[in-house]
């Protein structure tokens, strides 16, 4: 038993003593690489905080900023929009992610601290609507439809209460969380922040609403579209009648706006007087939306049109 | 006459045989029902994560592409994190320990204390978060450094270590302290010589415990606005990091499955890490546990 024991131990011991030595290995690799860059080498701190939604575009974009520019330290977290507008309003980070626009009281905040902020667009999302594969009634919904579908009224929702062909079965709700920014967009567009029916699902992890729908033949269910399109084999996606025919959301109808009203804006606040006097944020966000189109594909979201972009590039010469 | 009638004895003798042998295997189903779920739970992450799990993946930082990330800054951070919250957790639990046990008279207001910090212990941990969030990254502007993180961490888990602190120092034998006071010893070197050496492997244990869960907490760091995206290492205690539990959240969250599979992998590297504290902490445990 004794010498079972110690066994383990050596086993375990020499296990920490790989990891260490791994780490210890990787510090002078990175700066190799970055000798032959003919570009001035910044210093700095750069903190980001914000949206989770937005989080994948930003951590793509630090990721290749970081081999261009070793020297800027750039953090990036994931507190949700309202939370990240906290710590902005505190003055503890410089850009702030957002996937709705400000709220007037954050802007107030702000003012209040004295605060100056340019907001940068970075990217569309779609919130994809969706039903069960096996469902094979709903095509297209028009606004007023989900407007029926989502804002409680006392009584239990069933399919033929939209379309009087469809099955007399109860609705199964899944919907994101009321503290994320998919939330808070839908509750704009859709529920005019009228309560959403009771019985929904309501979870913070997308991937639980995703495998909800994919469970229940009556369910319907939105996320953004990243979600709907890792899962396009085993979901199905409504089309969305917004006044102008149905819409699907796939890439060219959501960058071109015809997807709406479900087609949202991605952002992230900038703090002007850090783009001012600190020369690696300036950096940063040019880096930012000069990448941001490529970047934001890369990670599931759809780019905005080109010309806005250079607009806001234009915008960001005259704060510095 | 014949006190014991044999024929009923005989006769109740079998549902007692079989009334213990049933609940035998009750226990024993139980016991595998648990050992059941930890099985499929390993099984799952070991199968989903083990593809990726390799030096790379210890080495690189986190990226969009799953093939290029890795664990490299989160791994670092949560050893800074434990770097701060191991001592700072121990002393201030111990000394607190020792105080209650020791010295402090046996009165309302002792008894107060205690009561509250048994009730500490179930507090959620979101509420230290806020705390935390308050006092150490506004308040004291330490901002989302490791020093905020780990005072954070410590104050979570002292309730913990407090409470198994306290057990284990009652525990110590009274005569041990008599004979000590009888030899002449003062308070503090009985303190230090005999109750410190024969309450330590107790001592560990709840420390073992506490540290494990600072390890795994994901929710106060989240409301600390902890980074989850870092491009360089900490230097000093007052640089942000990242940690582990962090790092598997952020995964399991994401739409892609490949990133569900890096945090599979994750949380194998964290499993790693605890299983080698708790290993360390059982061999100081049972180098003092000989001594009595």
């Amino acid at each position: 038993m004794k010498s079972f024991k110690k066994l383990a131990l050596t086993a375990m011991m020499t296990g920490v003593l790989a990891i260490t030595a791994a780490c210890g290995a990787q510090g002078t690799e990175g700066n190799k690489e970055q000798a032959g860059e003919e570009t001035k080498q910044l210093q700095g701190e750069i903190k980001i905080d914000g949206s989770s939604t937005v989080f994948p575009i930003m951590e793509a974009v630090v990721e290749e900023y970081g081999m261009t520019q070793p020297g800027v330290k750039v953090s990036v977290g994931s507190s949700g929009t309202g939370g990240g507008f906290k710590a902005f309003i505190a003055g503890e980070t410089e850009l702030s992610n957002a996937s709705r626009p400000i709220k007037d009281e954050e802007a107030a905040g702000l003012k209040e601290k004295g605060i100056d902020f340019t907001e940068v667009k970075l990217a569309f999302d779609g919130l994809s609507v969706v039903v069960n594969k096996d469902n094979d009634w709903v095509e297209s919904l028009t606004i007023d439809d989900l407007k029926k579908i989502w804002i409680e009224d006392g009584t239990t929702k069933k399919w033929s209460d939209i379309n009087p062909d469809w099955p007399a079965e109860e609705i199964k709700l899944y919907s994101p969380g009321a503290d994320s920014g998919t939330f808070d967009y839908f509750d704009e567009v859709i529920l005019d922040e009228q309560p959403i029916v009771q019985k929904a699902t309501l979870s913070e992890d997308d991937n639980i609403l995703v495998q909800g729908v994919k469970g229940d033949k009556n369910a319907i269910g939105y996320f953004g579209y990243a979600y709907y399109a890792e899962n396009k084999d085993s979901l199905k996606v409504v089309k969305i009648d917004g006044g102008n025919g149905p819409v699907e959301p796939n890439n060219k109808t959501i960058e071109s706006g015809e997807y709406a009203p479900l087609s949202r804006p991605l952002f992230t606040y900038v703090k002007n007087s850090a783009i001012k006097d600190q020369e690696e944020v300036y950096d940063f966000v040019k880096f930012l939306l000069e990448n941001a189109a490529t970047l934001s594909e890369d990670v599931g979201y759809v780019k905005l049109p080109e010309a806005d972009y250079t607009k806001q590039l234009d915008t960001l010469e005259t704060l510095k | 006459m014949n006190l014991i009638n044999h024929e009923t004895v005989v006769k109740r003798m079998k549902s007692r045989l079989s009334k213990n042998s049933i609940s035998k295997w009750i226990f024993f189903a139980l016991t595998m029902f648990v050992l059941l779920i930890l099985g499929i739970l390993l099984f799952r992450i070991f199968s989903q994560g083990f593809g990726y799990l390799d030096l790379q993946f210890l080495q690189s930082l986190p990226s969009r592409k799953p093939e290029n990330a890795g664990v490299y800054a989160a791994l670092i951070g949560t050893i800074w994190l434990m770097a701060v919250v191991a001592p700072v957790s121990l002393l201030l639990g111990v000394g607190t320990a020792i105080y209650l046990e020791e010295y402090a008279k046996d009165n309302v207001i002792t008894n107060f204390i205690k009561v509250n910090i048994s009730n500490l212990a179930g507090v959620p941990s979101i509420v230290f978060g806020l705390l935390g969030l308050t006092v150490f990254v506004r308040a004291l502007a330490f901002g989302t450094s490791v020093l905020a993180a780990g005072l954070t961490m410590s104050l979570l888990v002292l309730p913990v270590i407090i409470v198994a602190a306290q057990e284990a120092i009652r525990a110590v034998p009274n005569q041990l302290r008599e004979a000590s006071f009888g030899l002449g010893a003062t308070k503090w070197q009985t303190i230090v010589r005999i109750v410190l050496p024969a309450a330590i492997p107790g001592i560990l244990t709840g420390g073992i415990l506490a540290l494990s869960r600072a390890i795994g907490e994901t929710a106060p760091l989240v409301v600390l606005g902890m980074p989850l995206f870092l491009a360089f290492l900490p230097k000093t205690l007052l640089d942000s990091i990242t940690v582990l539990p962090l790092q598997i959240y952020n995964w399991t969250g994401r739409p892609q499955v490949e990133f569900h599979a890096l945090a599979a992998a994750g949380i194998i590297v964290l499993l790693v890490m605890l299983i080698i504290m708790n290993s360390i902490a059982v061999l100081i445990r049972n180098k003092f546990q000989k001594r009595y």
